[in-house]
Order: C-alpha cells, then sequence, then structure tokens
C-alpha cells in the first residue's frame, strides 16, 4: 500500500511555473508564489481549497519565495525584482505596507525569526541582509553579511535559537550569530558538491537538512563545546558536523527539503518530479542515524517539483509545487515498520 | 554559397552540412507516433538555431551567419536523447576555447529546445569537454533553472537570444 496518496491537485499559477509554498503559523492558509508575478492565498472551503486572495501589485518581476511571520498577520515574498514586499492581513485581504529595497538584483528568499523582529533576505548579488522590525512596521537593515562567494539561494532562521543559516551556488551552508550589535558568520558547512537549495531545520533546531543540486541531502548536527562526543569546537561556536548523507535515491537536482515538526518526517521535492519522504530507522544511533526511503512518488508532477512543505498542525499533510503550474496536496502515512516500500 | 570566398578565408573552419534525412517508412505512416531521436534535435537546432552569438562569426560576416552546424558547434553525435526517460543531452563546442559568447550561445540552444519540445523533457546542455577554458562555470549556469529563468526576464538578453534562434531566409 503507498504511503504517500494525492488528495487533490490545484492549478495555482495556471501557463506559468509554481515556485514555492508556506503554510502560515496556523494552517489555515497556504500562500504560492511563482513565475506570474502573483502571489495566490489559499483557504480550506469543505474538503478543497480555494484561493482566497490575489496579491498582483507588488512585483514586476518572478515572485521565488513567500514567508508568514511567526504571528501570522504579514507575509513577506522576495522577487526577482530585486525587492522584498511586506504585505499585511486585513479583514479579507492583504495590503502591501513596504517594499524593502537595497539588494542589486534578484531576491531568492525571505525568512522570519521566530521573535518575529528580525527579518533575513538574500539575493544573487551574494549577500544576507538582517533586518530589524519596529512596532511601526517600520523595517531598518541591521546587516549585510558578504560571506558567501556566489548567488545566496536560501535563508532560514533556528526555531530556538536566534541563529540563521543560508545556501548558496558556492556548495555551502554559512550559519550567522548576532555579536555586539552586528551579525557575523559562525559555521560554513562544508560538504555538497554543487549549489545548495534548500535547508530546513528539525523541531529542536539542533539538526540542519541541506539539499543540493549534487543529488545529495545531508543532515548535519550541532555539537556544542565540551560536547561528550569530542567533537572539536572553536572557542564558544559550536560545531555543525555532517552525521548523514542521503545519496542514490534522487535522480536530478534536490530543489527543497521540508523537515516535519510534528513527525520528524523528512520530505524532498526533486527535478526528477518525484516527491520522497524518508524517516529516521528506529533504534540508529543519534550520532550517526540512518535514514529510509518511506514514501515515493515518481511522477508527483508533470515537470520538476519546486518546494515541498509540511502542514504545521496536522500530522502527515503535505503540498508541493511544480514548473508545471499545480500544486498537490498528499497524504503521508509512514509504512508500518519492517515493510519494504519498494 | 554568396560569399563563400570570403568566408573560407576566414578565422573559423566550416564543415559541410549533413543533407536533409530521408523520411521513414514509420515517419510516413499517420497512425504511429514518431518517436523524438537525435536527428530530430540536431534538425530543431542546426534547421535554426545561427551562429551569431560567436563574436568572430559575427563581426566578420553579419549577412552571412553560419549556422551552428557549418561551425560544427553542435554535432549529432553529441546530441543524446532518451524519449521514453523523456531526457536531452547536448554538449556544444565553441569554436574558440576563450569564445566569451559560449553562455549565450548555450542558453539559446536550451531555450530552442526548451520551446519546441514536449515539457516532460528534461534538458540538459553543456560544453564539450576539454574545449572550453571555463567550462565549469559555464555548464554549471546553464543547469541553474532559477537563474536562466531570471536571465529570460531580462528584456535585453531575451532579445539577443531571440536574435540567435532567428531563422536564416
Amino acid at each position: 500500500k503507498d504511503s504517500l496518496t494525492l488528495l487533490s491537485r490545484v492549478s495555482a499559477h495556471p501557463e506559468s511555473r509554481c515556485w514555492f509554498l508556506a503554510w502560515n503559523p496556523t494552517g489555515t492558509l497556504l500562500a504560492s508564489c511563482g513565475g506570474d508575478r502573483s502571489i495566490r492565498v489559499w483557504g480550506k472551503e469543505g474538503d478543497a481549497w480555494v484561493c482566497k486572495s490575489v496579491l498582483a501589485q507588488g512585483h514586476q518581476r518572478t515572485i521565488r519565495k513567500v514567508a508568514w511571520s511567526p504571528c501570522g498577520n504579514y507575509l513577506a515574498s522576495a522577487s526577482f525584482d530585486a525587492t522584498t514586499c511586506i504585505w499585511k492581513k486585513n479583514q479579507s485581504d492583504f495590503e502591501c505596507i513596504t517594499t524593502l529595497e537595497g539588494h542589486e538584483n534578484e531576491v531568492k528568499s525571505v525568512a522570519w525569526a521566530p521573535s518575529g523582529s528580525l527579518l533575513a533576505t538574500c539575493s544573487r548579488d551574494k549577500s544576507v541582509w538582517v533586518w530589524e522590525v519596529d512596532e511601526d512596521d517600520e523595517y531598518e537593515c541591521v546587516s549585510v553579511l558578504n560571506s558567501h562567494t556566489q548567488d545566496v539561494k536560501h535563508v532560514i532562521w533556528n526555531p530556538q535559537q536566534e541563529l540563521l543559516a543560508s545556501a548558496s551556488y558556492d556548495d555551502t551552508v554559512k550559519l550567522y550569530r548576532e555579536e555586539e550589535d552586528d551579525w557575523v558568520c559562525c559555521a560554513t558547512l562544508e560538504g555538497h558538491e554543487s549549489t545548495v537549495w534548500s535547508l530546513a531545520f528539525d523541531r529542536t533546531g539542533e539538526q540542519l537538512a541541506s539539499c543540493s543540486d549534487d543529488r545529495t541531502v545531508r543532515i548535519w548536527r550541532q555539537y556544542r563545546p565540551g560536547n561528550e562526543q569530542g567533537v572539536i569546537c572553536s572557542g564558544s561556536d559550536p560545531t555543525w558536523k555532517c552525521i548523514c548523507t542521503l545519496s542514490g535515491f534522487h535522480n536530478r537536482t534536490v530543489y527543497d527539503v521540508s523537515w516535519c515538526h510534528l513527525t520528524g518526517a523528512l520530505a524532498t521535492a526533486a527535478g526528477d518530479d518525484a516527491i520522497r519522504v524518508f524517516e529516521e530507522d528506529p533504534g540508529s544511533d543519534p550520532q550517526q542515524p540512518t535514514f529510509s526511503l518511506t514514501g515515493h512518488v515518481p511522477r508527483a508532477h508533470s515537470q520538476d517539483v519546486n518546494c515541498v512543505a509540511w502542514h504545521p498542525k496536522e500530522a502527515g499533510l503535505l503540498v508541493s509545487c511544480s514548473d508545471d503550474g499545480d500544486m498537490a496536496f498528499w497524504k503521508y502515512q509512514r509504512p508500518e515498520l519492517n515493510t519494504p516500500v519498494l | 554559397m554568396t560569399g563563400g570566398n570570403q568566408l573560407e578565408n576566414a578565422n573559423p573552419l566550416i564543415y559541410q552540412r549533413q543533407g536533409d534525412r530521408p523520411l521513414t517508412a514509420r515517419e510516413q505512416d499517420e497512425d504511429l507516433p514518431d518517436q523524438i531521436d537525435e536527428r530530430e534535435i540536431f534538425d530543431i537546432l542546426c534547421s535554426r538555431l545561427w551562429g551569431q552569438g560567436c563574436w568572430h562569426v559575427f563581426l566578420m560576416d553579419q549577412e552571412h551567419p553560419l549556422s551552428l552546424e557549418e561551425l560544427n558547434v553542435v554535432e549529432q553525435v553529441r546530441v543524446k536523447v532518451n524519449d521514453d526517460e523523456s531526457s536531452v543531452s547536448v554538449a556544444f563546442t565553441p569554436t574558440i576555447p576563450h569564445c566569451s559568447m559560449a553562455t549565450l550561445i548555450g542558453l539559446s540552444i536550451k531555450v530552442k529546445l526548451l520551446r519546441s519540445l514536449p515539457e516532460r523533457f528534461k534538458v540538459d546542455v553543456h560544453i564539450t569537454p576539454g574545449t572550453h577554458t571555463s567550462e565549469n562555470a559555464v555548464n554549471k549556469q546553464l543547469g541553474d533553472k532559477e537563474r536562466v529563468a531570471a536571465a529570460l526576464e531580462n528584456a535585453h538578453l531575451l532579445e539577443v537570444v531571440n536574435q540567435c534562434l532567428a531563422s536564416r531566409s
């Protein structure tokens, strides 16, 4: 029996590509964005996901990513037009309240810190910007980080600590923390052999998954100074060590990875049109875990899958989107132990 | 070919074009689906893609641009097709190892194939190994669909690509 079953398929950005999806914190709304320069916000009516709002006026070019604020009242959108828009949710609609400018060219990703008072953006201009948000919805850039040597593809905040992570065309992942009113790069994660496209932290923030054009997913674990395992740290900064590499599963670039904070399942979106789910094997060593492929839909979409996102409240509900313009909703049920999927 | 003498004396080596291929019985049978094969990809590229992108050729004889076939930039033996797996791979050979237009030629080939083939196809375009000084960097750029998508939103660049794709009348 298949562990991943299709619930519904929606043409989200017809005649275009759907680049990214983001659930609001309560999981009542889903935002999608695409090559048609629009954002759509979807809500559930009965069993169907219907479009509640179309945000078409903010950007001049492709909208690459969207992110909800932790309070759920704001949506940020990153565009190839070099700007980031902040949208405020009103009773029934969204209003663009500010446009963040400064990047030299395409903004590739945007992410809110768990506190809601910090925002990060990254761009093809190789930089990562940290913005501070005050109570009057004013945004101020507090740091420009030029640690990467190439296009920065993705930014994400750790769910438990004020720690920022970025992924790049330079094949590395970098981590940043605040130090005396500025932000500094505190770690570089090397190991991928090509562009790192996306990142996901687990619920505890102790583990990070990265996915790459090298067709692998890597799992990194944080080791603090004085750790029992004897992993060497420099100064007071933790060391992030690669503890697992998932290779041989994906036939093309892995564009996205999503780590479910309810179940621990790891989903991937790939250029081979497939979605896959991995779970850590029961009883595997936490310092050297092994993962098994527990779900696989080879032709989940008719073209590249760009994004996967687990629902934040409903365990096993997964959504994916593709260059074919569609988004698809999936139900994942962990297969019985010892039952091979393939 | 008009201006033939002038071209023969010029810098690039010019190669003989392959003749039109004979139609097979299968292709003439309307009831059978035609498989996409190497020759078809080659025809898509070489009947319509011209070597204007190579600056030295462009400067030399703008009125008589050479096709990528005549410049040996694209050869049928470097086209790989798997119709069942919906994959196409094309290796192209810049006429000189430091050709500054290599990325543009690769992008034009990629765009031509993306526009011509059914959407199910995965199109990989790369430089023939060992034929360009920035081979790896160009290959990585051509393989990054986000950068390709962004490039094609650039009106000026799109115009240049479309010029490269224009048919020779």
